[in-house]
């Protein structure tokens, strides 16, 4: 089956005041129809740059996809111009974002800003869209659905924001809804109900989830298969249970042993285990590995060649020299 | 609404009593007296200038002065001008429709000027057209209306002899003959007031666009797939034209001020060289008048900014 969504060797580039930016550096990440796939890394490791690469919807300029393939459904999204793009956004790719406080017009009614993408993509009348938009409120559960579509954003709390960006999202049913971050801003109670209706809506509508996080807690619940993404690169890649009970890369590593335990912390009053270090700036990287200063294990090839993304048990692909001294020692 | 409207009017009316009183003082203070003529005059006897200064109650102390002129006022009685020998309403309201018709069409073409201007530019930042739309903005606004306004009459009137370079009210036609010279003499006062004007409202409209441009609200806009014209003028102008608003109604009394000058150099007769005039002159009665028509005009624009405020964002309740 062909995929729903391939990126072939993406990069995205900045140009700024100290030189090119390499936000998105050679990534490559695949999605099947109907899949829900979890893109973590830490803030500034180019999850969201690649998101919205997808749509073009970076700032071009400063942002410019200097190489790599977008194929959706076989098509390469690359080449096509914002106007052509404009035919595909919302219609088959739904974009949450990650600010439900600032991502909503403040000067539009909340249900005017569902309706117009109906409107344009299904061509109902103002009318029709307006019925839709009401049913797509009772679908995320926004409650009194029928008088809530004439208030603005500021009369809704965030939860209720982000429920009007899922219905945003979803209204035209697109095959494909990428979701960035979007319960970083919300209370954890909220979070849990926001997760739990994106499944919901998923499970009802059939479409493809691509999920960007950077809680690992988020990715147990929801991934089928993960991608973890280091300083613009993919560094891991495998379905969500072999990523957690053997994850290779010592990035992954690092990020599963860095989820808080209540069990651990009470037996053992340990301190919870951090990576030290922080993202690497993306201007004129080093060669070779770039999480290798941060890396309890780096040796000497770790700093002069870059290792490539290769598969290392079947569905299980990472980027370490460490595989490969496993290999030779074995 | 209009509940609403009708408080705003209330709270003015102390605001304008504060600015009468103080227009009122200063012009007190000031030197010039409306007699000083007669004192000078030597036909005119020393008590007979006197009887008349106690006549007209001008040796009173200022307060008592002030709320004579005050109860005269609110009675609708604005005194009567020295030097024209008429009364001072009828006197403005000859003036006032040419200086609103000549500001109001400014500020019209300012508007439709910086506003396409502006958000053009701001969609393409640093744009060739942003950069030519920078420098004309830059040196429009370096530029004052005399100096403007001579060099516009030197080249359309005496040059060129295309437009006239005096205004006048009583235009010798009939039909569309007159709507056509009342155009023509109102093109160039109008051109160099609302270039002027033009100029900074378009890099403030720019500056308020590019704010607003890169706010998540019209990337989500743009995921939605409207098209970039629809994007700009739905969701990011409107955002974009709350803070345009406050700057157009703050920038009034400037533009009345600027009016006065512009009035001036094409001779309009207008209420702005009507102040000018008594001010010369010592016309009490009329520079007070005038300058209290200034500021009902001011607190009205400032009421009308606040009104449009509501209408364009929602956040902001009438209460």
């Amino acid at each position: 089956m062909a995929p729903l969504l391939e990126i072939k060797g993406l990069k995205t580039h900045f140009a700024t005041d100290d030189g090119m930016l390499r936000a998105v550096d050679g990534v490559d990440i695949t999605l099947n129809k109907g899949e829900t796939l979890c893109v973590v890394g830490e803030s500034g490791c180019g999850k969201t740059v690649t998101a919205m690469s997808i749509l073009k919807l970076i700032a071009m300029p400063p942002g410019r996809i200097v190489q790599g393939q977008i194929l959706f459904e076989g098509r390469d999204l690359v080449p096509l111009s914002s106007h052509e793009l404009d035919d595909i956004r919302a219609k088959d790719i739904g974009f949450i974002f990650q600010e439900p406080m600032t991502s909503l017009n403040p000067v539009l009614s909340v249900g005017e800003q569902v309706a117009e993408s109906l409107r344009r993509h299904e061509g109902l009348s103002n009318k029709d869209a307006l019925a839709r938009t009401v049913e797509m409120f009772k679908l995320v559960q926004i409650p009194n659905a029928e008088a809530r579509v004439h208030d603005y954003p500021h009369q809704f709390s965030g939860g209720m924001r982000q429920r009007v960006m899922i219905a945003m999202a979803l209204a035209c049913k697109p095959k494909l809804v990428i979701a960035d971050e979007p319960t970083t801003a919300l209370d954890v109670t909220i979070q849990a109900q926001i997760l739990d209706l994106l499944q919901d809506m998923k499970e009802r509508f059939g479409m493809a989830v691509m999920l960007i996080t950077h809680a690992m807690g988020v990715v147990a619940e929801t991934a089928q298969r993960v991608v973890v993404m280091y300083a613009g690169k993919v560094v891991e890649e495998a379905d969500v249970d072999s990523l957690f009970e053997s994850p290779r890369h010592p990035y992954t590593q690092g990020l599963i042993r860095s989820i808080p335990r209540i069990d651990l912390a009470a037996a053992h009053k340990t301190r919870l285990e951090a990576i030290g270090g922080s993202v690497p700036i993306l201007i004129n990287p080093a060669p070779g590995c770039r999480f290798a200063p941060r890396c309890r294990y780096a040796f000497g090839r770790c700093a002069e060649q870059e290792p490539v993304l290769r598969e290392v048990a079947p569905g299980h692909r990472m980027a370490c020299h460490l595989e490969d001294v496993r290999g030779e020692t074995a | 609404m209009r509940q609403y409207i009708l408080r705003r009017l209330l709270i003015a009316v102390p605001s304008l009593l504060g600015i009468s009183l103080v227009l009122f003082t200063v012009l007190a203070l000031a030197p010039g007296d409306p007699f000083a003529e007669l004192v000078t005059n030597p036909n005119v006897p020393p008590e007979v200038a006197a009887a008349l200064r106690t006549k007209f109650g001008l040796d009173d102390p200022v307060s008592v002065r002030y709320l004579r002129w005050l109860a005269a006022m609110a009675q609708g009685d604005w005194g009567f001008s020295f030097v024209s020998r008429m009364n001072v309403d009828t006197l403005i309201l000859q003036r006032l429709p040419t200086t609103l018709y000549v500001i109001g069409s400014a500020q019209v073409l300012a508007l439709l000027i910086a506003i396409p201007v502006g958000v053009f530019a701001a969609t393409r930042p640093y744009s060739i057209f942003d950069q030519i739309a920078n420098t004309l903005a830059f040196i429009g606004f370096s530029l004052p209306t005399f100096f403007t306004g001579l060099l516009f009459i030197l080249v359309f009137s005496i040059t060129l002899d295309w437009l006239p370079f005096v205004y006048t009210t009583d235009i010798k036609a009939t039909g569309i003959r007159w709507v056509i010279e009342h155009v023509r003499q109102a093109i160039m006062p109008v051109m160099v007031l609302g270039l002027f004007q033009a100029a900074s409202m378009t890099r403030f409209v720019r500056s308020a666009m590019l704010d607003v441009i890169r706010l998540d609200y019209v990337t989500t806009a743009r995921a939605k797939g409207l098209g970039q014209s629809r994007v700009i003028v739905k969701h990011a102008m409107r955002n974009a034209m709350i803070p345009v608003v406050t700057l157009v109604a703050l920038q009034m009394p400037a533009v009345f001020g600027g009016a006065i000058v512009t009035e001036q150099i094409f001779r309009i007769p207008g209420i702005g060289s009507l102040l000018i005039s008594s001010i010369l002159s010592n016309d009490t009665p009329v520079v007070m008048a005038v300058t209290f028509v200034f500021a009902c005009l001011v607190v009205l624009f400032n009421l009308i900014a606040d009104i449009l405020y509501g209408w364009l964002d929602p956040r902001i309740s009438f209460r």
